[in-house]
C-alpha cells in the first residue's frame, strides 16, 4: 500500500482520488488550501445569485470521503521536495508521499495593468474569490468586467442578478471572438446587450484608478475614456497555479510539463487538470486545456497508471458547453473562429435570433467535423459517433433528428434545419 | 462619466426585494384573504355571493399580478435569482409564519370545522356560509368545510398555475403539464362532482366522486357505504365502481409502463397539482441526503402496506357479515388480494432481483409475510376481525395518513420541508406507481454523455429530494421510483444534460451507466 498525495481537490484531483480508490487500497490524501470539501467550481456563480447555497454545490455528501477512505487535508503546500518525496506546508508540517499528483488548478490572469492589485479588483476562480466578490459587491453601483470570455459573462450575469450595472470590455470585435465564429459571437453579443449590459467591443483596459483609500473608483480605457466603477473584474482567462513549485525540480513551462502518461520529469510525480501542460498534446489540441471535462478525464487516466495499468491520456472528440445568460451552448469537434481552407460551413439561425446550429464538414471527403449549437440541446453520444467515425455530411443530415436532445414537446426546428442544409450541400 | 444605459427596469435591486407591482399585488391578494378571515370571525357580509366573488377574484388576481411583477419584465429563462436570499423560500421568518398559518388552517379544517362555521343540522355561519351561494349554484346544496377547501384549493392551483406557466414560459413541457393539472383540478375534482350531486334525489344517490382520485390515494373509495351507493345507483354507479377498480388495476399499470408515474403525479393528481403550483417556490427545500432517502423508502412502503391491510380488512369485514348482499364473497376477495400481491412480489423477484437493494429485499419479503399472516389469521378465524378492530384501523388510517400526514404535514409544512413531503414519504399511490416505474416502465431521465459539470442545480430543485447530479455526473440514467417527472431538473440544467424520455426499452439497458467520462477514449473499464 503506497501513499498517494494529491495537491488540489478540484474536479481533476477528486476524480483521480475516486478512481484510485475504485482500483486499489492505497492510502489517499487530498490536499487543499481552498475548502475542506470538493465543490463544483463552475457553480460558484449560482451561489452568488442565490440559486443555491454553498452546500448544494458539493457533488458528494460530506460522509463520502471517510466512507471511501479518502483523507482530506486542509493546508497550503509551500514546496515539493521531490527527491525526498516530501511535501512542505507553510505551517511547517511535512508529508511523505510515494506518488504525487499535482492538480493545483489555475489562477486568474493579470497582465500587469496599473492598479490591478487595488481593493475592489479581482478575478473569479476560487471560493475565496467568491467571498471577496460578495464583500466587494456592497454599495457597488457599477462593475467593469475586463475580458470577454466565459468567466466574464458569468460575472456579468451575477452582477445583474444583484441589480449592479455592468460595463463589459471586450478586446475583440465580438464576444469571445478568439473562440466563437462571427455568427455565433454576434448572436451572443446581441443577447448580452438585450440584458442591458454596457458592452464595449474593441475596448481595452489601460489603467485602474484608485480613490484615496486605495479602492478602485474608475477605470480608463486605452481610448482614454474614464468609467466610474466600484468593482473591476479581471476575467481575461486563467493561467496555471504553479508558484509553489519554486525549487525548480519539477519541470515547468507555463504549467507543469507532462508527457502522454501525465508524468512529469520526476518519477512518481504526475500532473493533471488546469495546471498540466503537455510537451505536445496527444491529439494535437492546445497543450493546456482548462476545462472541467478534460480535468475529469485526466483524473480517470492517471488513476489507471498509478494503480499499475499504465494508460496514455487519450481524450476523444472535443466537446464543451456553457450558458450565456439564457442561451445554452454546446460544441462538439472543433469549430474554428475562422474556418480552415478545407472546411465548409452550414449555418442555420432561428428567426428569433437566439438559436442557431452550425455544422462544419470537410470539403475534400464530405466528412462531418464539428458542430456549434446555441439554444438547442444535442445528444452528445450521437455527435461524438458522427465525428469520430467521419460520417458523411449527407448521412448526418439524413439522421439529424437522432441528435435531438430537446425536452419533450419543444418546438422542433430539425425539419427546417434539415431542409435548409440539404439544399446547401453538393 | 460616460453615457450609461439608463434603462434598468430589468434590474429591480437585490433579488430579495419585491418591486412596486408585486407590492400592489400583495395588497390586493391579502385584502381578498382578509375578507375570508373576517367572515371566519363571523363578520356578516350582506351580499355573500358578491363578497365571495370579490374575495376569490382578489386572491387570484393578486397572485397573477404578483407573477407579472416577478416575470413580466424578464426574458424567458430560469428564474431562480435570490431563491436562497428570500425568507419565504429559504425557511426564513416569513416561511415559518406561513407554515404555521397553513398548518393551523388544516388543523381547524380537519378537526374543528365548527370554527369555520359548520353547524351540524343547522344553517352555516362564518366563512362557510360565505361560500353557500357558490355551492348552491353548483350542487344546489349549502356549502361544507370541504367545499370551502375545494374552492380555495382550485383557486390556488389555477392562480399559482398561471404563475408557474409564466415562470417557465420557455418550457413547453412545463406549460402543458401545468395546464393539465389546472384542468383536472377544476373539472374533475371540483366542478363535476358538485354537478353530479344535482343528480341525487330521494331514490338515487351517488357518492361524491372525483374519478381521477384513485385508490389507495383515495383510501375510502371502497368503504361499505360508498360501495352500496354505487351498487344501488344502477349503471352509472356500477360504472363508477368498476372504473375505480380498473383505475388501479388496469389504467395505472398501463400508463405507468408507457410514461412513468408522471402521467398521474405531475399531470393529473390534485395533491401533485397543488405541490407543482402553489408549492413550486418551496421545491428546493426537500432533503437530498441519502439518509432522507432511506427514511423515505421505509416510510412510504409502510404506508402502502398499511393502506392495503386497512382496505382489505374493511372490505372483507363487510363482505363477511353482509355476505348475502354481495356476489363477491369474503373468501374470493381475500384470495384475489393474496394472488395479486403474490404476483407483484413474484414478478419483482423473478425479473428484477439484481436491481433490488438489500433493504428493499428485506422490506419486500418482510412486509409480504406480514400481510399474508394478517390475512391468514383473518381467513382462518371465521368472524374475528384483523388483529385490530377494523373500524378503528380505518379510523386511525384516516386520521394519521389521510388528515395529519397528507394535509397538516404534507401541505401545511410546504415552506419548511418542501412541497412534496406527502408525495415522497406518504402517498401509497405514489409508492405503487413508483415501484412499477423503477422496475417495469419505459420512463427514465437520460444523461447527455459527458456534459455534466456537477453544478447541483438539478438536485437542488428536485422536489422529491433525488440527488439527480449523483447520477448525471456518472453518466447514468436516472431511474428512481420517487421521480414524479416534473421536468424541472432538465429545465434548470445549464448544460442541457437531462432529458425525460419514454425510451423504446424497459429492460436492463435503462440502468446502464458510463463509469468513465464519455469521450475519454484512453480508459476502458469492465464494470
Amino acid at each position: 500500500m503506497k501513499h498517494i498525495a494529491i495537491i488540489g481537490n478540484g474536479i481533476s484531483g477528486v476524480t483521480a482520488a475516486r478512481h484510485i480508490r475504485k482500483l486499489s487500497d492505497h492510502k489517499i490524501t487530498l490536499i487543499s488550501a481552498e475548502t475542506e470539501h470538493f465543490f463544483s467550481r463552475t457553480a460558484l456563480m449560482y451561489v452568488y445569485m442565490g440559486h443555491m447555497k454553498p452546500e448544494h454545490i458539493k457533488p458528494y455528501e460530506d460522509h463520502f470521503w471517510a466512507k471511501n477512505r479518502i483523507d482530506l487535508k486542509m493546508g497550503f503546500v509551500s514546496n515539493v521536495d521531490a527527491s525526498n518525496k516530501k511535501l512542505l506546508f507553510d505551517s511547517g508540517e511535512e508529508m511523505h508521499f510515494d506518488d504525487l499528483i499535482i492538480a493545483s488548478g489555475s489562477k486568474p490572469n493579470k497582465f500587469g495593468w496599473k492598479g490591478q492589485d487595488l481593493d475592489g479588483v479581482q478575478g473569479l476562480y476560487s471560493w475565496q474569490d467568491l467571498e471577496l466578490m460578495e464583500e466587494n459587491s456592497v454599495n457597488c453601483d457599477r462593475a467593469v468586467i475586463v475580458g470577454g470570455g466565459l468567466i466574464g459573462i458569468e460575472m456579468a450575469e451575477m452582477f445583474l442578478s444583484r441589480g449592479i450595472k455592468v460595463t463589459f470590455l471586450v478586446r475583440e470585435k465580438r464576444f469571445w471572438g478568439s473562440v466563437l465564429p462571427k455568427e455565433e459571437g454576434e448572436l451572443v453579443s446581441r443577447h448580452i446587450l438585450s440584458h442591458h449590459v454596457d458592452l464595449r467591443f474593441e475596448t481595452e483596459l489601460d489603467e485602474i484608478i484608485p480613490d484615496e483609500n486605495g479602492r478602485v473608483k474608475a477605470i480608463r480605457t486605452k481610448d482614454g475614456e474614464e468609467i466610474m466603477c466600484q468593482f473591476v473584474g479581471l476575467t481575461a482567462g486563467v493561467g496555471p497555479n504553479t508558484s509553489f513549485l519554486k525549487d525548480g525540480s519539477v519541470a515547468l513551462n507555463r504549467g507543469v510539463l507532462v508527457n502522454d502518461f501525465l508524468e512529469t520529469n520526476i518519477p512518481n510525480v504526475y500532473s493533471i487538470g488546469d495546471c498540466a501542460e503537455f510537451h505536445q498534446h496527444p491529439t494535437g489540441r492546445r497543450n493546456m486545456e482548462q476545462v472541467w471535462y478534460t480535468g475529469k478525464m485526466m483524473g480517470e487516466t492517471v488513476a489507471q497508471t498509478i494503480c499499475g495499468n499504465k494508460t496514455a491520456y487519450k481524450p476523444g472528440v472535443w466537446f464543451n458547453s456553457a450558458k450565456f445568460f439564457d442561451i445554452e451552448y454546446q460544441t462538439y469537434g472543433w469549430v474554428w473562429a475562422e474556418p480552415k481552407e478545407n472546411e465548409a460551413i452550414l449555418y442555420w439561425e432561428h428567426t428569433d435570433g437566439k438559436k442557431c446550429l452550425k455544422l462544419v464538414y470537410d470539403m475534400t471527403d464530405n466528412s462531418f467535423l464539428a458542430a456549434n449549437v446555441f439554444g438547442i440541446r444535442l445528444r452528445h453520444k450521437v455527435l461524438d459517433y458522427w465525428i469520430k467515425h467521419k460520417t458523411k455530411i449527407k448521412v448526418v443530415l439524413q439522421n439529424l433528428e437522432d441528435a435531438n436532445f430537446e425536452p419533450e414537446f419543444y418546438e422542433n426546428s430539425f425539419p427546417e434545419i434539415k431542409k435548409q442544409f440539404q439544399s446547401q450541400i453538393p | 462619466m460616460n453615457q450609461i444605459d439608463k434603462d434598468i427596469t430589468m434590474v429591480s435591486g437585490p433579488p430579495k426585494d419585491i418591486n412596486i407591482t408585486q407590492k400592489i399585488a400583495t395588497f390586493i391578494g391579502v385584502a381578498g384573504l382578509l375578507i375570508l378571515v373576517l367572515a371566519a370571525f363571523n363578520v356578516n357580509f350582506p351580499n355573500k355571493g358578491l363578497w365571495l366573488a370579490i374575495a376569490l377574484a382578489s386572491i387570484a388576481g393578486g397572485i397573477i399580478l404578483f407573477s407579472k411583477g416577478a416575470y413580466g419584465n424578464k426574458q424567458e429563462g430560469i428564474k431562480n435569482d435570490g431563491v436562497w436570499f428570500k425568507g419565504i423560500s429559504s425557511r426564513g421568518f416569513v416561511a415559518w409564519v406561513a407554515g404555521i398559518a397553513m398548518t393551523s388552517f388544516y388543523v381547524v379544517l380537519y378537526f374543528f370545522e365548527g370554527l369555520l362555521g359548520a353547524n351540524p343540522g343547522a344553517a352555516n355561519t362564518g366563512v362557510i356560509s360565505l361560500f353557500d351561494p357558490l355551492s348552491r349554484m353548483l350542487s344546489g346544496n349549502d356549502a361544507s368545510q370541504w367545499f370551502v377547501y375545494g374552492t380555495l384549493y382550485t383557486v390556488a392551483i389555477v392562480a399559482f398555475g398561471i404563475k408557474f406557466m409564466w415562470k417557465y414560459r420557455n418550457n413547453k413541457y412545463e406549460r402543458l403539464r401545468t395546464f393539465s393539472v389546472m384542468f383536472f383540478q377544476t373539472g374533475f375534482a371540483f366542478i363535476i362532482p358538485e354537478l353530479m350531486a344535482r343528480l341525487n334525489s330521494d331514490t338515487f344517490k351517488l357518492p361524491y366522486t372525483d374519478i381521477k382520485s384513485i385508490w389507495p390515494l383515495n383510501y375510502g373509495n371502497f368503504d361499505q357505504y360508498r360501495v352500496d351507493e354505487y351498487i344501488n345507483a344502477g349503471n352509472v354507479g356500477l360504472f363508477l365502481l368498476i372504473f375505480g377498480v380498473a383505475s388501479i388495476l388496469i389504467v395505472t399499470p398501463i400508463m405507468t409502463y408507457k410514461f412513468g408515474k408522471r402521467w398521474y403525479c405531475s399531470w393529473v393528481c390534485g395533491c401533485g397539482g397543488l405541490a407543482e403550483t402553489a408549492g413550486d417556490p418551496f421545491r428546493q427545500l426537500s432533503d437530498k441526503s441519502t439518509a432522507a432517502w432511506k427514511v423515505e423508502r421505509w416510510v412510504i412502503h409502510s404506508v402502502v402496506v398499511f393502506s392495503v391491510v386497512m382496505t382489505t380488512a374493511v372490505i372483507s369485514t363487510y363482505l363477511g357479515y353482509d355476505s348475502e348482499k354481495y356476489w363477491f364473497t369474503k373468501d374470493t376477495f381475500l384470495l384475489c388480494v393474496v394472488s395479486i400481491l403474490t404476483l407483484v412480489i413474484g414478478l419483482l423477484f423473478a425479473f428484477r432481483r439484481d436491481e433490488l437493494m438489500k433493504d428493499a429485499k428485506i422490506g419486500a419479503i418482510g412486509y409480504f409475510a406480514i400481510v399474508l399472516a394478517t390475512i391468514g389469521l383473518h381467513y382462518s378465524s371465521a368472524d374475528s376481525i384483523f388483529l385490530i378492530e377494523t373500524g378503528s384501523l380505518r379510523q386511525s388510517y384516516g386520521f394519521l395518513i389521510g388528515a395529519v400526514f397528507s394535509g397538516v404535514i404534507g401541505t401545511g409544512f410546504y415552506p419548511i420541508f418542501g412541497n412534496r413531503v406527502w408525495c415522497r414519504f406518504g402517498c401509497p399511490m405514489a409508492a405503487i406507481m413508483g415501484m412499477q416505474q423503477r422496475f417495469f416502465s419505459k420512463f427514465r431521465i437520460t444523461t447527455n454523455g459527458g456534459q455534466c459539470i456537477s453544478c447541483g442545480n438539478c438536485s437542488t430543485y428536485c422536489e422529491m429530494g433525488i440527488d439527480v447530479k449523483a447520477y448525471a455526473q456518472k453518466g447514468q440514467n436516472i431511474v428512481r421510483s420517487s421521480c414524479v417527472g416534473c421536468g424541472v431538473c432538465s429545465a434548470v440544467c445549464p448544460r442541457g444534460v437531462l432529458k425525460l424520455e419514454n425510451g423504446e426499452d424497459s429492460g436492463d439497458s435503462r440502468y446502464d451507466s458510463d463509469p468513465i467520462t464519455f469521450g475519454n477514449d484512453g480508459v476502458k473499464l469492465n464494470v
